[in-house]
This record gives C-alpha cells, sequence and structure tokens, in this order.
C-alpha cells in the first residue's frame, strides 16, 4: 500500500502546484476589485508576466531577477489600465478586453525569438523532506518559493483586508468611493495601487507557468487561466480564503483531467479538456443562484466609474 | 495652468472624429514599436497598412476578411448598447460553423439550391442557440454573462477539434484534422474569378441594413437604447427587461453564427481546426470603434481587417509574428477609449490670472 499512499501524496502535491497561478492571479484581482476596480486584463497580465520572466531568465541566467522583472512587467500594463479607468474615466469592461487583447499580442511579439529554448531548473525547497514522511512530503514539501508565497497569499490578503486599517480603506473606496472621499481618502491613489498590485500578482502568476510549473514558452500558454482566475474571484464571492478552495478544486480537475487521458479512459480527450471551463460555469451557476450570498461581500461600485468634481 | 472641465453637452463631431484620433495615434504608437524592434518605423508601418491593400488581390482580401467582423460587430452591438457583455462571440462562430457544417456534411453531394440556405440557416440558429447559454443563465441563475460567454468559447473550439478529428474527419484525408471538403452546392459563390471575395458580403450589407433599421427606426431600437443608457428607466418605463436580454444575446449569437458559416461556406470550404482568427474577438474591438453604430462598424471592420492583412504581409517581409496585429487591434480600442474623454470633458488652458476679486 505503500505506493498507493506516496501516488495519492504525488497527486495531491501536482494539484496543489497547479492551482498556484490561479491562486496569485485571483487573489490580486480579488484585491484590485474590492476596491470597486473590474479588471478584465488578467489573462492579458498574466501571459505578459509569463514571456517576461521567461525572457529575463534567459537574458541574464537569473531566475530572481527574472522573478521580479514579471511582477514588474504585470504592474507596468496593470498601470495602462489604471491610467485609462481611473484618469481618463474610461469603461472597465471594455479596457480590460483591449488589456488581454494586447497582451497575448505583445507577449507573442515578443516571445518570437524564446520559443523552443530549455527553461532553467527552478530551486525547490525542503526536497530531501519530500522523500522521508510518506504522504505528506510530496504534498508540502519540494516546491518552489513561488509555490509556498501562493498558498501564504489568501491568509494575508484575509488578514490585509479584516484586520488593518489600510484593508478597512480599500473595502471602503471599493463599497462607496464618494462617502470614501468625502472623509477625505484618496479615491484615485487607493485604487491605482489596488491596480498596480493586482497586475504585479498576475504577472507573478503568469511566471510561475513559464518558470516554474512547464519551464518553456509557449504562445498563448496561459490558455484561458486568466479567466477562470476571475471567475473564481466571483466563485469565492470576494472572499480570500474561498479563492483558495476554488484555485485546488480547479487545479484539481485540470490534474484529474491530464491523469484520465493519461489512463486512457475512453473519453475523447477534448472533452476532458473543455471539464474546467465547464465547472467554471457549473460553478458559476451554483454560486451566483442565491443573490443574497453574493451581495454580501461584492463591491458596491464595481466596475463603476468614479469622478470627483474638483 | 491647465484645467479640465466637464462638457455641457457632447458634439456630434467630436463623437466620430475621436475614432480617427485613435487610429492616428495608433500608427504612431506603432511606429515606436516598430522602431524598439529594431524596424525602420515607416517602412514597416507600409509594409503594414498600404502594401498589403496595393493591388486588386489585396482589396478582395480586406473584404474577405472585413466581412465576418462587420457581421459580428453588428450582433454585438445589439449586446454592448443595452449593456450586456458577450464576449463570447468567437464560440458562437464556432458552434454556428459546427452547426453549418455539420448540414453541409449530411448533404453532402447533393444537388439543390436549397442546400446552401439551409446550411446558413443551420449556421444562424447554431450561433443563437449557443448564444442563449449564457443569456438563459444570466436571467434565471443571476450568472456574469462576460465569464460563460467566454468558458464557451473553449468549450466550443474543443467540440470542434473533437469532430474534426474524430467522427467528421475526412475518411479519405489520412487522418488530417479536417472534414472533406463541402461540395460546391454547399458554398457562396465566389463574385469574381480568381479573388476570394464572396456572397457572404451580401449578408453582412444586409445585416447592416437591418440593424440600423431597428436600431434607428423601430420601438425595439429605442428599448435596447434606453435599457444600455439605464437600467432605472428601462424598468420605470415597463420594458420586459428579461426578454431583452434573451432578445440582443439571440441577434448576437446569430450573427457570429452567420459570420462562421460564411466562412466554412465562403474562404475555407470544410470544417478543420482553425475556422476563424479570433475574429470573434476581434469584433468586440470594431464594435466600439465604429461606436456601435451599423454604418461606422462598416467603416471599423475595414479598417480593423488591414490590422489582419497587414500582421500577414509583416509576417513575411519583415518576418514580425502574426500576431502584431493583435497588439494594433488592443492598442486601438485602448486609444480610442482614452480619446473619449474629450467627449466628456474639455481641456482648458489658462492664462494666469492678473487679478483676483
Amino acid at each position: 500500500m505503500n505506493i498507493d499512499i506516496n501516488f495519492l501524496g504525488i497527486l495531491i502535491g501536482a494539484i496543489m502546484a497547479s492551482s498556484v497561478p490561479l491562486i496569485l492571479a485571483a487573489s490580486g484581482e480579488l484585491i484590485t476589485e474590492r476596491s470597486g476596480v473590474l479588471n478584465l486584463g488578467v489573462e492579458g497580465m498574466m501571459i505578459i508576466g509569463a514571456i517576461s520572466g521567461f525572457a529575463l531568465m534567459v537574458i541574464t541566467d537569473n531566475l530572481f531577477l527574472a522573478i521580479i522583472g514579471s511582477m514588474l512587467s504585470g504592474l507596468l500594463l496593470s498601470f495602462i489600465f489604471g491610467f485609462l479607468t481611473q484618469s481618463l474615466l474610461t469603461n472597465h469592461v471594455a479596457t480590460g478586453l483591449a488589456l488581454t487583447i494586447f497582451g497575448i499580442g505583445l507577449s507573442a511579439m515578443i516571445g518570437k525569438d524564446f520559443v523552443g529554448i530549455p527553461g532553467k531548473e527552478f530551486p525547490l525547497l525542503f526536497v530531501n523532506l519530500k522523500e522521508a514522511i510518506p504522504l505528506f512530503g510530496p504534498i508540502f514539501f519540494g516546491h518552489s518559493i513561488v509555490f509556498y508565497f501562493a498558498f501564504l497569499l489568501p491568509f494575508g490578503t484575509n488578514y490585509f483586508l479584516k484586520k488593518t486599517k489600510i484593508g478597512l480603506i480599500v473595502r471602503a473606496v471599493g463599497d462607496s468611493p464618494v462617502s470614501a472621499a468625502n472623509q477625505g481618502i484618496n479615491v484615485l491613489l487607493v485604487r491605482y495601487c489596488c491596480i498596480l498590485y493586482g497586475g504585479a500578482m498576475c504577472g507573478l502568476g503568469g511566471a510561475y507557468l513559464s518558470l516554474i510549473y512547464t519551464p518553456q514558452w509557449i504562445e498563448n500558454m496561459t490558455a484561458g487561466r486568466g479567466w477562470i482566475a476571475l471567475a473564481l474571484v466571483v466563485f469565492a464571492t470576494w472572499s480570500p480564503l474561498k479563492v483558495l478552495v476554488g484555485a485546488i478544486i480547479f487545479g484539481g480537475i485540470t490534474i484529474l483531467q491530464l491523469h484520465m487521458q493519461a489512463i486512457g479512459i475512453r473519453i475523447p480527450v477534448q472533452f476532458l479538456s473543455a471539464l474546467p471551463y465547464i465547472m467554471t460555469i457549473v460553478v458559476l451557476v451554483i454560486i451566483s443562484r442565491d443573490s443574497r450570498k453574493i451581495k454580501l461581500n461584492t463591491p458596491t461600485s464595481l466596475g463603476q466609474i468614479f469622478y470627483k468634481e474638483k | 495652468m491647465i484645467k479640465i472641465e466637464r462638457r455641457d453637452e457632447t458634439s456630434n463631431l467630436i463623437y466620430f472624429l475621436t475614432p480617427v484620433l485613435a487610429i492616428f495615434l495608433t500608427l504612431v504608437a506603432g511606429a515606436i514599436i516598430f522602431y524598439l524592434l529594431g524596424f525602420k518605423p515607416l517602412e514597416a508601418l507600409k509594409f503594414f497598412f498600404i502594401t498589403p491593400i496595393s493591388d486588386l488581390y489585396g482589396l478582395s482580401e480586406l473584404l474577405v476578411k472585413a466581412t465576418p467582423l462587420c457581421l459580428i460587430a453588428i450582433g454585438l452591438s445589439f449586446c454592448f448598447k443595452s449593456n450586456n457583455w458577450n464576449i463570447g462571440a468567437e464560440g458562437q462562430l464556432t458552434f454556428g460553423g459546427i452547426v453549418g457544417g455539420g448540414v453541409a456534411l449530411l448533404f453532402y453531394n447533393h444537388e439543390g439550391f436549397y442546400v446552401l440556405p439551409l446550411i446558413i440557416l443551420a449556421g444562424a440558429i447554431g450561433g443563437m442557440i449557443f448564444a442563449m447559454i449564457p443569456a438563459i443563465l444570466k436571467i434565471y441563475f443571476n450568472t456574469n454573462e462576460i465569464l460563460v460567454s467566454l468558458m464557451l468559447v473553449y468549450v466550443s473550439k474543443l467540440l470542434l477539434d473533437y469532430l474534426v478529428v474524430g467522427p467528421w474527419s475526412n475518411p479519405e484525408g489520412f487522418n488530417f484534422p479536417e472534414t472533406r471538403q463541402f461540395s460546391d452546392t454547399a458554398r457562396l459563390p465566389i463574385l469574381f474569378e480568381g479573388l476570394r471575395i464572396h456572397a457572404g458580403i451580401f449578408i453582412a450589407l444586409v445585416s447592416v441594413f437591418l440593424a440600423w433599421v431597428v436600431l434607428f427606426k423601430t420601438y425595439l431600437g429605442f428599448q435596447i437604447k434606453v435599457s444600455g443608457l439605464s437600467l432605472k428607466t428601462a424598468k420605470y418605463a415597463g420594458f420586459k427587461g428579461k426578454t431583452m436580454i434573451l432578445l440582443v444575446f439571440m441577434v448576437s449569437g446569430a450573427c457570429a453564427g452567420l459570420a462562421g458559416v460564411g466562412e466554412i461556406t465562403g474562404p475555407i470550404g470544410q470544417l478543420h481546426r482553425m475556422i476563424s482568427p479570433e475574429y470573434g474577438f476581434t469584433a468586440i474591438i470594431v464594435a466600439f470603434l465604429g461606436r456601435l453604430n451599423p454604418i461606422g462598424i462598416v467603416f471599423a471592420s475595414l479598417i480593423v481587417a488591414l490590422t489582419y492583412l497587414g500582421a500577414e504581409t509583416a509576417q513575411i517581409f519583415l518576418q514580425v509574428p502574426k500576431y502584431t496585429g493583435q497588439v494594433f487591434q488592443g492598442m486601438i480600442l485602448f486609444f480610442l477609449l482614452a480619446s473619449d474623454f474629450l467627449l466628456f470633458f474639455r481641456i482648458k488652458f489658462l492664462r494666469f490670472k492678473k487679478y483676483e476679486y
């Protein structure tokens, strides 16, 4: 039975690893949305993070720089979004879509020379513990630092939103920007910060894919994960800890369908690959049915344009 | 001193001039990007925007690409005008293509005038039904239509992939992921010998006209506009909000389905994995660039179609990836949205005041 238990451990570990980019992007987007801003550019920021991380790794041969650079590039892209929606008062939905289209195009343009280059091995932590402890070893140990950061992030986000003063300000800005502004809060500044933070996290999520999860650059390699991350925020009804649960469920579906393909279950591959997307819809339906539940944490001003007459 | 003031009313002139400004700014930004990538900016722009349409074949290709964009954007304008965010037109196009293609395969080697109309109808219905999914889920379960319609894009593409690899693949096709070539009765007629421009353009033009009539000359168009401007007003006026959501999604899905079926019975002539180079997403930009106005959309579809052609030409002459087109498309939308600022605000350059009272 020893082998089975180890296999189970490896399976759960793989599920957790595949949920990392979703946790990072969704946690970032959650903060952005909590401040009342709906940024649909997650997919674009992730893919830009993926390529710039990978490109920096190839050029500088330094993984730390690559990670930082991916976050900066996500942040830079989100700044375009912030400037348009906050300073030029553009529609959030349309601007976010433009950001995604732009990001996917730009990533392919930058990534042209990086196709087919093998990635570098990312240092993993606690590798000796991974083999020493059955079941829990492969689940909790032998992962990258980004992995551990991602799993701590929802708890940090939760603490930040509920227990800190700045968290309260973010929520106030998201729920009622007008009253917040009347209290002397600089709504624009708060929102800019939240947008930039979201961008950085999306960039990191993308870099996790191209540097750690599947260390290489493939055009369009985020494959809709940005959109699933957006759905996760709704799924979590804007509460950080539920993002963790949701991300693991989706990671689980992704890994399970891969295993089902590998075992050779007689369902066409395409149907299994469609499973995460179909599940997203099913889950959205279940969550959204109860409008009271969804309204509980929904930032009231989400997606609305805020303009203060000076 | 610069002062920004809210305009009391928006001028119509600025409303239709800002898209032109946006295109100009996109060209400037594009030149800068090309320069940064080590190309001669003006030469690159020439390859991108002038070379592709400097001959008859190029102009025909422009119309071939503008046709689906225009059709989809017309449908989307119904959704966007009424504040329904259908961004899954790509999926509706694909599903329309699947249903239409299925009918085409069913009538393989059938002679008869009825075959083509049947295929086109099937495609429109396919797209329509696919678009009803996010609409119905929005109406009854309050789900976010953006996410649902987008997830369905992936689902429909995987379904198409399954069909062309599996049950519908060409029996004589050496396992290539494609169906049989449709028979001639199932193809849209080519308009000029030697060019690819096909009769699908008439479907697009008719839909432009119909959209203009519905949006500007009927009570329904008025209702759509009011619900877009203020949902509360629409409710107060007693408009049936739920029926409206369903209706605009159906229109939009049918248009996308028509675009899909137009592609497979027009330039492609069979089903394979890549029946659309993301027309469904690009059409979102077309809809906005055309100001959600049917006539505007016609012009916008031509301009955006040029970015597709330009990317193809630039790929050959400059070895840039075909995705460069998408960079331009994204930038057009950025600049368009940004220049909308001028619609609602005016920038005043003030002189320093000498006297304070």
